[in-house]
């Protein structure tokens, strides 16, 4: 008897959530369609063509870098802009995302932007959207599938070229302080992420021309929390570490934080230089007092780049494969002007309060 | 000769045998293969070392893997919401402090609130898992799910989406130290928490309680005991336990990082549980054991990151240990390795009769 309850009780919650669920749904698609005729009404009648509609597929908001990068899809994707975007965050499940692109093929979107949690398993679902007359454009991190036309094309940063900034940098300011020898603590990124593969591929390449010592090598899963007990367990390990070389900022926070903790200085004029990637706000603030000694940017603002795209698209033009962002190196004090890689000349911004205040981000 | 037999046969028949043998074998390896793992020295005013790191990176663990024992021995399954559980924690604290800003360099409430409040909602969660498994009967895994997955969706609703910075000195001190204390702060916490949890359990009835409602929850209803409620009450004690674990957590990286905080960190719990030499169906249990196998863990994971072992391969360390770790420890091979021993004894007689 009192089974028979319980699987009662349980069939109808698992009703109610299913209806929960359509029903959110319902209105999800409902509110878009609003928003659609809304705008119509608002053109006095123009059609329904008029308006892009774009989703986009988030990671989640797991740090600054992602928030900013959000907003910046948010205000360009604007209705005053003649877009409509649904907005999705995967909260970083893969699974998630694959759904959300799924609900972007029933609900038609003209455009489907996704910002990849991992850079493989994406073939099926791709694939789908290209059956359904969808460009996917990638942001963020690449997707590694066996056929390239899956995804119209690549927008974000130039990760090998950010670990060559930041190895340039700390080539040219050894130089300018006279500083022989570099015991580098590499701190990565997630294993396998494209930043990871990237800014690690710069400093080993770096490290084997100019002999430099990686005395160090650990996964810090670009979190704050780990970055700090990877730190603390190399600082024991290696006495003469001078160099850390954290491949995104709350790793950096958190290594500061371990290094402090130890008893040592990090800045200039202190005992550990620290070198750090993204540039979000916190970070640059930490440029700013020599916490942080070199900081390349990774370039969030993403929005911009996509809607050229986009209207490249709409105008029936080609694309390139990848297109990069531009992106800043941000350092302490004036010891570096610029970094020359493969011919081009990259300009170092020194941190000041106005580069702070004058950020978006 | 015969007295010291004996002796050994009660050592190794003890319950907590095994955990220790394995966390000193561990540490036995890393003293080998680390150079100075054992050396403490005072840096910066500070204890400073390995055995200090293992002790204060394993508290979280410590907090948690108490809490999923008593779990474990009244219901006879685990409660994998915990680390989802400690990130709503988090995030309910850092919100109250910040008053809703995203990052803040001065309090909007008092600290002792804040956490107060964040521990309450852990309860809370606590409390709903405890229903449903006490009430509902329905499977502990089952139940819990429910909050693993959406413990960390309400923990972005609470931080909006958000990492929340309470960049505050006074913060940091339960992540941290107090003053001028050379020890970490959150090893006081989890030391507490034993003690307390282990006054409670010695000093009352409820351990006997917990127990008996494990081994047989009718036949405990039979004598008098309200066996669901006591059920009830290890859940909500697991749930508080994890929103205590989830403001360390949280106060040492001076945040609440709904995404990061607790990650993986149930499956740890209920590991610490399982290496402390206890049942997961549930019945007798020892507190101390699970201590020792989160303790376990933690040197483990502390002596591959000294070791150096790179990032991409040390899942599979990890899991090797903990395969050779749970092996030892499994009935059949106690009794694999009690009959190779009798037939040791069997065979060396034999032998000294063929001598004579």
């Amino acid at each position: 008897m009192k089974r028979k309850v319980v699987s009662a009780l349980l069939c109808v919650s698992m009703i109610a959530a299913m209806l929960v669920g359509c029903g959110g749904k319902d209105q999800g698609a409902s509110d878009g369609g609003d928003g659609g005729e809304a705008k119509t009404e608002e053109d006095g009648g123009g059609s329904d063509g008029d308006v892009i509609t774009v989703g986009f597929a988030q990671v989640g908001a797991e740090s600054d870098w992602r928030t900013a990068n959000s907003e910046s899809m948010k205000e360009t994707f604007s209705e005053a802009n003649g877009y409509e975007l649904i907005f999705d965050d995967a909260q970083q499940k893969q699974e998630n995302q694959i759904t959300a692109i799924r609900n972007f093929i029933q609900q038609e979107v003209d455009y489907i932007v996704l910002a990849p949690v991992t850079e493989t398993g994406w073939d099926t679902v791709l694939q789908e959207a290209k059956d359904a007359d969808i460009p996917v454009i990638t942001v963020d991190r690449m997707v590694d599938v066996s056929d390239d036309s899956l995804f119209v094309s690549y927008v974000g940063g130039n990760f090998k070229l950010e670990g060559d900034k930041a190895c340039q940098w700390l080539k040219a300011y050894a130089d300018a302080k006279n500083i022989s020898e570099l015991n580098i603590a590499h701190i990565q990124g997630t294993i396998g992420a494209s930043a990871q593969i990237g800014r690690t591929e710069g400093l080993e390449e770096a490290a084997k021309e100019y002999g430099w010592n990686i005395v160090a090598q650990q996964t810090g899963e670009f979190t704050q929390a780990k970055g700090q007990e990877v730190m603390e367990s190399m600082l024991k390990q290696h006495d003469n570490i001078n160099v850390v070389y954290c491949e995104n900022d709350n790793e950096a926070f958190g290594a500061i934080d371990a290094i402090k903790a130890a008893g040592k200085t990090v800045g200039p004029d202190g005992d550990i230089l620290v070198i750090s990637f993204d540039t979000v706000k916190a970070g640059i603030e930490m440029t700013m007092t020599g916490d942080i000694i070199c900081n390349v940017e990774c370039n969030p603002l993403h929005g911009p780049r996509v809607a050229e795209l986009i209207q490249k698209l709409e105008a029936g033009e080609e694309l390139e494969k990848i297109a990069y962002v531009d992106e800043g190196i941000f350092a302490y004090g004036t010891d570096v002007a610029s970094v020359t890689i493969d011919g081009e000349e990259y300009e170092v911004t020194e941190v000041t309060q106005d580069v702070v205040d004058g950020r978006k981000y | 000769m015969n007295k010291k037999e004996f002796d050994i046969k009660k050592l190794t028949s003890m319950r907590l045998f095994l955990p220790i043998l394995c966390l000193l074998a561990m540490l036995v390896v890393a003293a080998f293969t680390i150079p100075g793992f054992f050396k403490i020295s005072i840096t910066n005013g500070v204890l400073y070392g390995y055995p200090v790191d293992v002790i204060n990176r394993a508290s979280e663990l410590v907090i948690l893997a108490v809490g999923m024992t008593l779990v474990t021995a009244a219901s006879g399954g685990q409660d994998i919401s915990v680390g989802a559980v400690m990130a709503v924690s988090a995030a309910v604290c850092c919100q109250i402090l910040s008053g809703g800003e995203v990052s803040v360099t001065s309090l909007a409430a008092p600290i002792a609130l804040a956490m107060l409040a964040g521990v309450i909602v852990a309860g809370i969660c606590g409390v709903f898992n405890g229903l449903l498994v006490a009430y509902l009967d329905i499977q502990p895994m089952v139940a819990t799910l429910i909050l693993f997955t959406a413990g960390r969706g309400i923990a972005q609703l609470v931080t909006k989406g958000q990492i929340t910075y309470i960049r505050v000195d006074s913060y940091m001190v339960a992540g941290g130290y107090i003053g001028k204390c050379p020890i970490p702060t959150p090893i006081f916490i989890a030391a507490a928490v034993v003690v307390i949890a282990y006054i409670i359990l010695k000093k009352t009835a409820f351990g006997l309680y917990v127990e008996s409602v494990g081994i047989n929850g009718n036949a405990s209803r039979l004598v008098g005991l309200n066996s669901r409620r006591i059920k009830l009450l290890t859940y909500i004690i697991c749930g508080a336990l994890a929103g205590v674990a989830g403001i360390a957590a949280s106060s040492r990286i001076y945040s609440a990082d709904a995404n990061n905080i607790g990650l993986n960190l149930e499956m740890d719990a209920i590991l610490a549980v399982a290496l402390g030499g206890n049942i997961l169906s549930g019945g007798k249990f020892s507190l101390m054991g699970s201590v020792i196998g989160a303790v376990t863990i933690q040197t483990l994971s502390t002596s591959l990151y000294a070791m150096g072992v790179s990032g991409d391969q040390l899942p599979v360390y990890k899991a090797i240990v903990i395969i050779i770790i749970v092996v030892l420890q499994s009935p059949v091979f106690k009794k694999f390795m009690a009959g190779l021993k009798t037939k040791k004894a069997a065979g060396g007689a034999a032998v000294e009769g063929g001598n004579q």
